[in-house]
């Protein structure tokens, strides 16, 4: 999204020597800095890359100053830094996927999606049990999840984009300031509801409730972006016709944003499917499946990450990784998910 | 016969909206699930005051300005108790606040550079496939990054830390320790709760620096203004309350978070760490309800729900002032 109006002079060739000095400025400092991370007494990957920074921002500014294409020597800065930024940025998030894809993708095994937990102890063998209990109970939760947000969130979208009353300032507000409430107080509020009070016990059901909880301000203001985009035209059409609002906004308003509201659905799924600290407090964790939300506890992805890592043992952490990696891609399917969708209702 | 007939001037009617039955029904619908949101969270402050109300009564406004965690005999004194508890959770308030400043500290340079790089300087498809990088890593659990901070960074940070101490320590005292170990330090949970925020903060800082009138450049442009000067002058005071807001979305994500940061602090309650950041202790609210609620009793739950309600409070202030920020930042353009 390059907003700046590009200066385009037509007249002027692409000169070789400008290219050929941009050339061996940027392409010849990264080999200069290794020299002189390897002949000095800075080491390793970070000695390097704080030496190329500094040792770029010399040359750029240098060649902005004397070579042959002058330019500002802030401009020149101000392209170091910024660069700095995207790069320092990229190598965290790769430092972050690595090793997930490295020692998941490693320690895999297709029966890890199937079997439960019931017959491993503490290092077990990866070649026994898997994660298939925390997978089900991840999918389990936040499909009840759902089922409690998507209806609310689009009542409370609804109700700022149709009934447009007084209160609109004050709906956006609360639902903006909810989306600020902490996973664990969810978790905490949810804990206190239900299993304090004696209602349930650690369940499926507890740990769909937090999630909610998180999930709704997701689902509320991404179904009021889409409800907004409904053109006033198509409602104005239906009440001509005769209809109730009700109808209008059964028959023409909600089918005419039906793919926005699934992103919405998707976007709010992507919020809460690695949620950790709400299922700790709620769901608590299970070496079995249990395929009953109302009783028991239940075992999700996040908190079988959790305690097979805090466990330490070297077979367990291997399952954390593993665990962690097959997250990762529910993660990455539910993302792409919400792209394609949400390209196709901007499509239409 | 000629009549002159007065000609018919129909009066101006007033126009009655009469709702039928199942629109009233359908509209009060409505207004319940927008207020949905002010249920839930004025649910959420009562259950947490409720449930934590024997505590603070004992406790006092020391809960939250003393730094002790002994539960006693796990009763109150109006129960009954010789061992009394002393509960008082600053050290972990102040823990969070610092935690967070450090994670803003490092993350605010990094987001804005980003911004710029998206909007004003990379070329299309680069800014394009980095917004949909900044877009993954926000969907990326916060487990994942508990473990990279405990798995990956750790090590590295350990190193960085300990050049920090050696060659800095004299200048800054910030970076003074009283033992020469780097683990679980502050410095740590900087770091991972900076790269967790930085996506927030750049899609923010990304939308306001992209809506700056085209006018307001080619006007600096026309002016003979290069590209840095037109940035300094024209698109970082146009975004700043943006850049400010999405700085603040991001501390109350920070503040909040839990299992991230419990993977790489230290938690001690009984000591403030004021700002010895590479000091292998500090505090987080959230982390520290988390790592004592598992063999907590049910008083010390109770108290963990104190701990909850001041969370709850930070983050709620938090926000709502970036909200208010980032609101008027969107209106003004």
């Amino acid at each position: 999204m390059s907003i700046a109006a590009k200066t385009h002079k037509p007249w002027r060739s692409i000169d070789k020597t400008v290219l050929m000095q941009q050339l061996i400025v940027h392409l010849g400092t990264p080999f200069l800095a290794m020299f002189i991370t390897i002949n000095t007494g800075f080491s390793g990957y970070s000695g390097f890359l704080v030496v190329w920074f500094f040792l770029h921002l010399v040359t750029a500014s240098l060649l902005g100053k004397f070579g042959k294409r002058k330019r500002a020597v802030s401009d020149s800065l101000f392209e170091v830094l910024s660069t700095a930024a995207v790069i320092a940025f990229l190598l965290f998030v790769i430092s972050v996927l690595e090793p997930v894809f490295q020692l998941g993708l490693e320690n895999f095994q297709v029966h890890h999606l199937f079997e439960d937990a019931k017959d491993t102890g503490v290092d077990t063998s990866l070649d026994i049990g898997g994660l298939g209990h925390a997978l089900l109970g991840t999918l389990m939760t936040v499909g009840l999840a759902t089922l409690f947000s998507l209806p609310i969130g689009i009542l409370a979208a609804l109700y700022v984009t149709e009934v447009r009353g007084v209160l609109t300032p004050f709906v956006r507000f609360f639902v903006q300031a909810m989306s600020g409430v902490p996973s664990i107080i969810a978790g905490l509020f949810a804990y206190a509801v239900l299993i304090a009070s004696g209602i349930l016990t650690y369940s499926g059901f507890v740990a769909a409730i937090a999630l909610s909880i998180l999930m709704l301000p997701t689902v509320a203001r991404t179904a009021e972006e889409v409800l907004k985009l409904v053109p006033d035209d198509l409602r104005s059409a239906a009440l001509a016709l005769g209809g109730t609002q009700w109808r209008a906004v059964r028959m023409v308003v909600l089918p005419a944003a039906r793919s926005g509201l699934v992103t919405a659905a998707i976007l709010g799924i992507a919020r809460v499917i690695g949620e950790t600290a709400p299922l700790l407090l709620t769901a608590f964790g299970n070496r079995e499946y249990n395929l009953n939300p109302l009783e028991g506890p239940i075992a999700t992805l996040p908190t079988y990450i959790f305690q097979q890592f805090l466990l330490g043992t070297e077979n367990d952490v291997r399952r954390a990784w593993v665990a962690a990696f097959v997250l990762l891609v529910l993660v990455g399917i539910v993302f792409s998910l919400a792209r394609v969708v949400s390209s196709r209702f901007k499509q239409a | 016969m000629i009549t002159t007939q007065e000609p018919k001037v129909s009066e101006p009617r007033e126009i009655v909206v009469t709702r039928r039955f199942s629109d009233k029904a359908f509209r009060s619908i409505l207004i319940l699930g927008g207020l949905f949101a002010f249920i839930a969270l004025s649910g959420i402050f009562g259950y947490l005051f409720i449930t934590s109300l024997p505590v603070l009564q004992y406790a006092g406004i020391s809960f939250f300005t003393d730094s002790f965690w002994f539960m006693g005999d796990n009763l109150l004194p109006n129960q009954g108790s010789i061992d009394s508890p002393q509960l008082g959770i600053f050290a972990m308030l102040w823990g969070s606040i610092l935690i967070s400043s450090l994670a803003l500290l490092i993350a605010v340079p990094i987001s804005v550079g980003l911004a710029l790089a998206i909007t004003h300087f990379f070329p299309k498809f680069l800014s394009r496939s980095l917004t949909f990088v900044v877009d993954l890593v926000a969907a990326v659990p916060s487990i994942i990054f508990g473990l990279w901070g405990a798995y990956t960074l750790a090590p590295h940070a350990q190193l960085w830390a300990k050049w920090l101490n050696t060659n800095l320590s004299e200048t800054f005292p910030i970076f003074a320790v009283d033992f020469q170990y780097f683990g679980q330090s502050p410095f740590m949970a900087g770091i991972v709760l900076a790269i967790m925020i930085i996506p927030i903060i750049t899609s923010v800082a990304r939308e306001i620096y992209g809506s700056v009138p085209r006018d307001l450049i080619t006007g600096a442009q026309a002016l003979g203004a290069s590209r840095w000067t037109m940035i300094k002058n024209v698109v970082i005071p146009f975004g700043a309350s943006g850049v400010v807001g999405g700085a603040m979305l991001g501390l109350g994500r920070a503040l909040g978070e839990t299992v991230a940061v419990f993977f790489v602090l230290n938690l001690v309650t009984g000591d403030v760490n004021w700002f010895n950041i590479l000091e292998s202790e500090g505090g987080s609210v959230a982390s520290f309800i988390i790592s004592r609620f598992g063999e907590a009793s049910p008083l010390e739950v109770q108290a963990l729900f104190g701990a909850g309600l001041a969370l709850f409070v930070l983050t709620l202030v938090t926000n709502a002032l970036a909200t208010l920020i980032v609101n008027k930042a969107r209106r003004r353009r």
